[in-house]
């Protein structure tokens, strides 16, 4: 199987978020980076099961500077076998799927996988776009995928349920918790992903579509209001008074 | 300008979901001038009530239960462009997030996923607030092209009667399927978590399982859902589909209990738009109190079987 994994590079979870230049712009001093949960844990260990049992290749693909190949070699180190960065800075969700499009649509990929957002600009446009722009089906927010011959069958998670699908090879998946398991990459693997090949691909033109005008940080809570524990009435009381949520 | 709400009515029940997107532009009319069309999926089946909510003009599009994401947006792009639509708006959820990508290419718009408020206009292009870094902060986003999509974050307005009679049009709209739907696992009466309005959660606290049921016991007597911290789902105790926090499903009740969950970052991170958060834990120094509103510190087996006991008294139960 030739496959595509996206991965995106994001602030850690703990990452204490803040901005600079008058809340315009991320503040990236202090910040330790990695790669988007959605897409390690989920799309990038699946698409790695599925090599294992029927063969072929697992492409990783980053739009993004020299600085990511930290987080390209991580998933080299973990199974991926090559990488291709395109070596831009990517400015909106609309940009990356350009790029990406573009590496793609040559390329004869039988899945190309997402995670279903990331967990920085909490978007998850760059899939439906992408397939879109290679008119390939789409199917998004999916917790199981198996492949059986050219058909693949997966759940998808919705509201109160799962929805049980069937599509045929080539598409396009975004993936969501159930879909694999975290795997932390061996001393073998990440001496490795060293020798294993990193392309690095130059941008294509794309407009961009939004512009982030100004950040802004939530309002502290006022403090917590604590309960006796031998008055829980008094609680129940504030809820429905003051809260006036029960 | 022309909006365009996309409603999702393949099940024949149009929920509070779907009431407030329509709310929701009609409020975006107000204020910039324009109408409110809703193309609805599916049924005309009680699709009368989007008109009291602000639609203008409801569009039924016969179709079954099947989802197929390319073939909905296509048949949305082509409608949409049929009636020179200027923005469109689809709900924050299993049927409105594949779409929002496609339909920016296919319309040549810019998009946004899950905004919060009705958008100001700047230099002719309006300007949506959308929580970034799981909710750690906001960001103010100018849509630079003509056309835009968007999706409205779950539970971000309380929808409004401001209509009345809405003339609900049937039309022929081919929608093409490459995905096959096989089948349908539902989970029978359960609220999904991004819609509940009351959640109670529980964390490492609990200490095993089996010992649910006075979080259930307390969920019942609030009319809550059930939730659960990360490691909690990792370990099995409770399926994934409960996990809330940064990796899992972002929550925003007007009510959130958490039982024994310490309030590491990244649960913070999926939970902090609830608009009350009640915390009980043993140990004071648990960051969660830093973020609630209400705490209690205690034995959570002995405080939440009191409070459930105390609001079932105050129910008059």
């Amino acid at each position: 199987m030739n496959l595509l994994v996206c991965i995106s590079k994001t602030p850690d979870t703990t990452a204490r978020i803040a901005f600079k230049d008058d809340l315009t712009k991320f503040d990236e001093g202090g910040v330790q980076f990695i790669m988007n949960p959605f897409d390690e844990f989920y799309s990038l260990v699946r698409a790695i099961e599925l090599k294992e049992k029927f063969g072929g290749t697992v492409t990783v693909l980053n739009v993004g500077e020299p600085a990511n190949d930290i987080v390209i070699r991580k998933a080299l180190a973990i199974g991926a076998d090559k990488a291709v960065r395109i070596n831009t800075t990517p400015t909106d969700a609309f940009f990356v799927a350009k790029q990406i499009a573009e590496y793609a649509k040559d390329k004869n990929f039988d899945i190309i996988f997402f995670g279903k957002e990331t967990i920085d600009y909490n978007g998850g446009e760059v899939s439906g776009m992408v397939a879109a722009m290679l008119d390939l089906p789409f199917v998004n927010l999916a917790s199981h995928l198996e492949v059986d011959g050219t058909t693949a069958k997966l759940n998808r998670d919705i509201e109160g349920g799962v929805e049980k699908v069937e599509v045929e090879m080539p598409f396009i998946v975004s993936t969501a918790k159930g879909m694999a398991e975290q795997r932390i990459p061996n001393m073998r693997g990440i001496m490795m992903a060293k020798r294993k090949p990193l392309e690095v691909v130059e941008p294509v033109d794309a407009d961009d579509r939004i512009e982030i005008l100004k950040y802004e940080l939530p309002k502290a809570k006022s403090g917590v209001k604590l309960v006796d524990p031998d008055n829980i009435d008094e609680l129940v009381r504030l809820l429905h008074e003051e809260a006036k949520v029960i | 300008m022309k909006i365009l709400v996309y409603i999702d009515n393949r099940k024949n029940i149009i929920k509070k979901t779907d009431l407030e997107l329509v709310y929701y532009a009609h409020l975006i009319a107000q204020k910039h001038g324009g109408s409110v069309d809703a193309f609805v999926l599916g049924s005309s089946e009680g699709a009368e009530a989007l008109g009291k909510y602000g639609a203008n003009n409801v569009y039924a599009i016969a179709h079954d239960e099947t989802f197929d994401a390319n073939g909905i947006s296509s048949a949305v792009k082509s409608f949409a462009e049929d009636k020179g639509v200027d923005l469109v708006i689809v709900p924050f959820n299993s049927s409105g997030k594949p779409l929002v990508g496609m339909l920016a290419h296919l319309l040549d718009a810019s998009s946004i996923t899950g905004v919060l408020n009705v958008p100001e206009m700047e230099d002719g292009k309006l300007v949506f607030k959308k929580g970034v870094f799981s909710s750690k902060a906001f960001a103010y986003i100018k849509t630079l092209k003509d056309k835009v999509v968007v999706s409205l974050m779950t539970n971000s307005l309380s929808p409004e009667e401001v209509g009345s009679e809405v003339n609900v049009e049937t039309v022929n709209l081919p929608v093409d399927s490459r995905v096959k739907v096989v089948g349908i696992d539902k989970v029978e009466g359960k609220v999904p978590l991004p819609e509940a309005e009351r959640i109670v959660s529980g964390g490492r606290g609990m200490k095993g399982p089996e010992n649910w049921g006075v979080l259930l016991d307390l969920a019942k007597a609030l009319d809550a859902e059930t939730a659960c911290s990360r490691p909690v789902s990792d370990v099995g105790w409770r399926p994934h589909t409960e996990h809330v926090g940064q990796t899992g499903i972002v929550v925003r009740p007007n009510l959130y209990v958490a039982l024994g969950i310490s309030g590491a970052i990244q649960h913070l991170a999926g939970v902090s738009s609830s608009k009350v958060i009640v915390v009980i834990n043993k140990d004071p120094e648990a960051p969660f109190f830093k973020a609630a509103d209400y705490g209690v510190v205690g034995d959570l087996f002995e405080v939440a079987p009191k409070l459930t006991e105390a609001i079932n008294k105050f129910k008059g139960k």
